[in-house]
């Protein structure tokens, strides 16, 4: 486990004051000045250097995708942070946001000096009315303590940071969605190329990170590289706020190292299964675009990127949603389904139709009024509309649908049986 | 169960205009974005509008907030369908917002909706003829760890069952707006019982 003194969401919870005061008292903004100082190269080669990997879900590498902003530009350029948190299952960044937004705002400004950046947004989902607010004063307490604005922190670089409230739509969380929602129009996606680090905000090159990885960054930079790789795994370091919701025992936000087992991570911080790790029926690991995993995988798999992956799941946003023996699987999913087609942004003919069909043939399969062969017409369709679309929205509506056909194949199979044997007994009755 | 209001069942006031208070907050907001970039500025004055105009939208302020940041009134009405937190149609004075997603549906966020259609006598999309409440499904709020999940205009109520439910609604009804937050008086996202760690 963990080590408190390891942990860097310190407030986690919220047990004591998010304001200036309090995150000062924490560590925040000590000697910021300093790390602005020790200039861009090293900030990026420090977090090339501790591995960190994109918190929102893709998991790319974040120090990478920093180099990729031009060093001589004539253009402005931007740092987007995406607090669209949306991923069902997905609740971390919201504590952040309320509990400790100083660690945000600071990451915001030094990641901003890593790539020559000097305007930022955080784009916050507008149902976070009152993490917004919060996180709105925190910026005005920094702003007048002149850690932001010109000179900020007395380093001599010039920072403005303003917050962006959504309006509710899930697919501003995917970054080019969230780019046009920021300029004012409907949160449709953009061909990527060009990648935001040429062609962003404004036409201008942008990078856009999840909250979480910003919020770490401060960290990083403070305890050293070194301290951040050496927790978890080789190309799966350091600490990582999982969710864990559905059937445990204390559902909870906590953050632990990166590659601890699953089955440990459920046992020892949701309090385990309701009714015993035995009752366990499948846990969605990463977010609800990632496949279902079956009791089995459970046992052993780690939370990190390649554990999950090589399970043919993802760490998404390690949004852990149990699921117990009680729960009706093809409904949990099928509801996923109905998520998925009401968030599509109507773009791409894949996703548009084809989640609305998934979607009512996955009702059906609730139901078992269906034959066996369209299982495989359903899995068929679903490879058809993965990688076929201008962004993964699709990928994720289709991954689920795979996951439960990958796995509980046969509970489909028992519920179109059951259905057909009670229609012809219904028929025989009459 | 009542069906939500037709569009012909109810008036579009003729014209808006924002409030002096609310014309110097839409100017703030126009003013974190670059000169001639003012567009990036209407979720922010929609919401706005909304807020002045009791929890709906009318057309008559989009075509001001179009007004203000020199865009097609069309653009600003594809915006305004687009994001599903702006109200087309007039709402109660409370928008009960039930989360029925995944993760709030494993943990009973059928008895939050069936106690307000019980207790309310309306359906999801429905208001009560008082004009108090409106219920609506939404898609995950993003408070999962805390399900299930009733947002009551901005603030979410946590960890709800169908008793918790019912007080909540009572106390709205009679004017008192609980402080948001966790039913069973869990703090944050902490697990039941305290927490378990950042203990030191």
């Amino acid at each position: 486990m963990l080590a408190d003194s390891d942990r860097i969401f310190t407030n986690l919870y919220g047990q004591r004051d998010w304001q200036l005061e309090g995150a000062r008292g924490r560590g925040d903004w000590d000697a910021t000045k300093e790390l602005i100082f020790k200039g861009r190269d090293w900030i990026v080669e420090q977090v090339k250097e501790s591995g960190l990997r994109g918190r929102g879900g893709a998991g790319f590498p974040t120090g990478l995708k920093w180099s990729f902003m031009p060093k001589e530009s004539d253009r402005p350029a931007y740092l987007v942070v995406n607090a669209d948190e949306s991923e069902p299952g997905t609740c971390k960044d919201r504590d952040i946001l309320r509990n400790e937004p100083h660690k945000l705002i600071e990451g915001c400004l030094l990641a901003s000096a890593a790539m020559g950046v000097h305007h930022c947004y955080i784009y916050i989902r507008g149902e976070f009315y009152n993490e917004a607010q919060r996180l709105q004063a925190a910026i005005d307490e920094a702003y007048d303590a002149k850690l932001l604005g010109e000179n900020a922190c007395g380093s001599g670089y010039d920072f403005e940071l303003h917050l962006h409230r959504g309006a509710g739509a899930y697919i501003c969380g995917e970054e080019t969605g969230l780019l046009e929602s920021l300029e004012g129009r409907k949160g449709q996606p953009r061909l990527k190329p060009p990648f935001p680090a040429q062609v962003g905000l404004y036409g201008c090159p942008s990078t856009v990170n999840n909250v979480e990885t910003i919020a770490v960054v401060p960290a990083i930079l403070r305890r050293g590289a070194a301290w951040f790789a050496g927790i978890g795994r080789p190309r799966n370091t350091g600490t990582k706020i999982y969710c864990l919701s559905g059937h445990v025992n204390t559902p909870c936000n906590v953050e632990e190292e990166m590659s601890i087992p699953l089955k440990e991570l459920i046992e020892r911080h949701g309090g385990g299964v309701r009714g015993g790790w035995d009752n366990l029926l499948a846990v969605i690991p990463g977010g609800s675009s990632v496949p279902v995993l079956p009791k089995s995988i459970c046992e052993t798999v780690l939370m990190d990127f390649d554990s999950l992956q090589a399970v043919k799941s993802a760490l998404g946003t390690a949004a852990v949603i149990v699921m117990d023996k009680s729960t009706d699987i093809v409904k949990a999913i099928a509801r996923l389904s109905k998520f998925y087609k009401h968030e599509s942004c109507g773009q791409c003919t894949p996703c548009r139709e084809g989640l609305g069909w998934v979607w009512r043939v996955m009702e059906r399969m609730v139901a078992g009024n269906a034959s066996v062969a369209e299982i495989d017409t359903l899995l068929d369709v679903s490879y058809e509309i993965e990688g076929h679309t201008i962004c993964a929205l699709a990928d994720g509506a289709a991954w689920p649908v795979q996951g439960l056909i990958r796995h509980f194949r046969p509970e489909m199979e028992r519920r179109i049986g059951e259905y057909r044997s009670a229609a012809v007994r219904q028929r025989q009755a009459a | 169960m009542n069906a939500p209001p037709k569009p012909t069942q109810f008036e579009q006031p003729a014209s808006f205009d924002f409030t002096d208070e609310n014309l110097d907050r839409a100017k703030a907001h126009i003013a974190k974005y670059p000169a001639g970039r003012q567009a990036s500025a209407v979720l922010p004055l929609l919401d706005l509008a909304q807020r002045q105009h009791g929890g709906w939208l009318p057309r008559a302020a989009m075509d001001r907030v179009a007004e203000m940041l020199e865009m097609a009134p069309i653009r600003v009405y594809e915006v305004a369908t687009f994001y599903t937190m702006f109200n087309l149609r007039p709402v109660g004075r409370y928008l009960l917002q039930a989360c029925t997603t995944t993760p709030c549906w494993l943990r009973g966020s059928e008895q939050v909706v069936s106690t307000c259609e019980g207790k309310l006598n309306i359906g999801v999309g429905g208001t009560t003829p008082d004009g108090l409440f409106t219920l609506v499904e939404v898609e995950c709020v993003g408070a999962c760890v805390n399900a299930p999940v009733l947002q009551v205009n901005d603030d979410f109520y946590e960890d709800l069952d169908g008793p918790a439910t019912e007080v909540l609604l009572d106390a709205l009804r009679a004017g008192n707006v609980p402080p948001p937050g966790s039913a069973i008086g869990r703090h944050g996202s902490e697990p039941i019982g305290g927490r378990r760690t950042l203990t030191e």
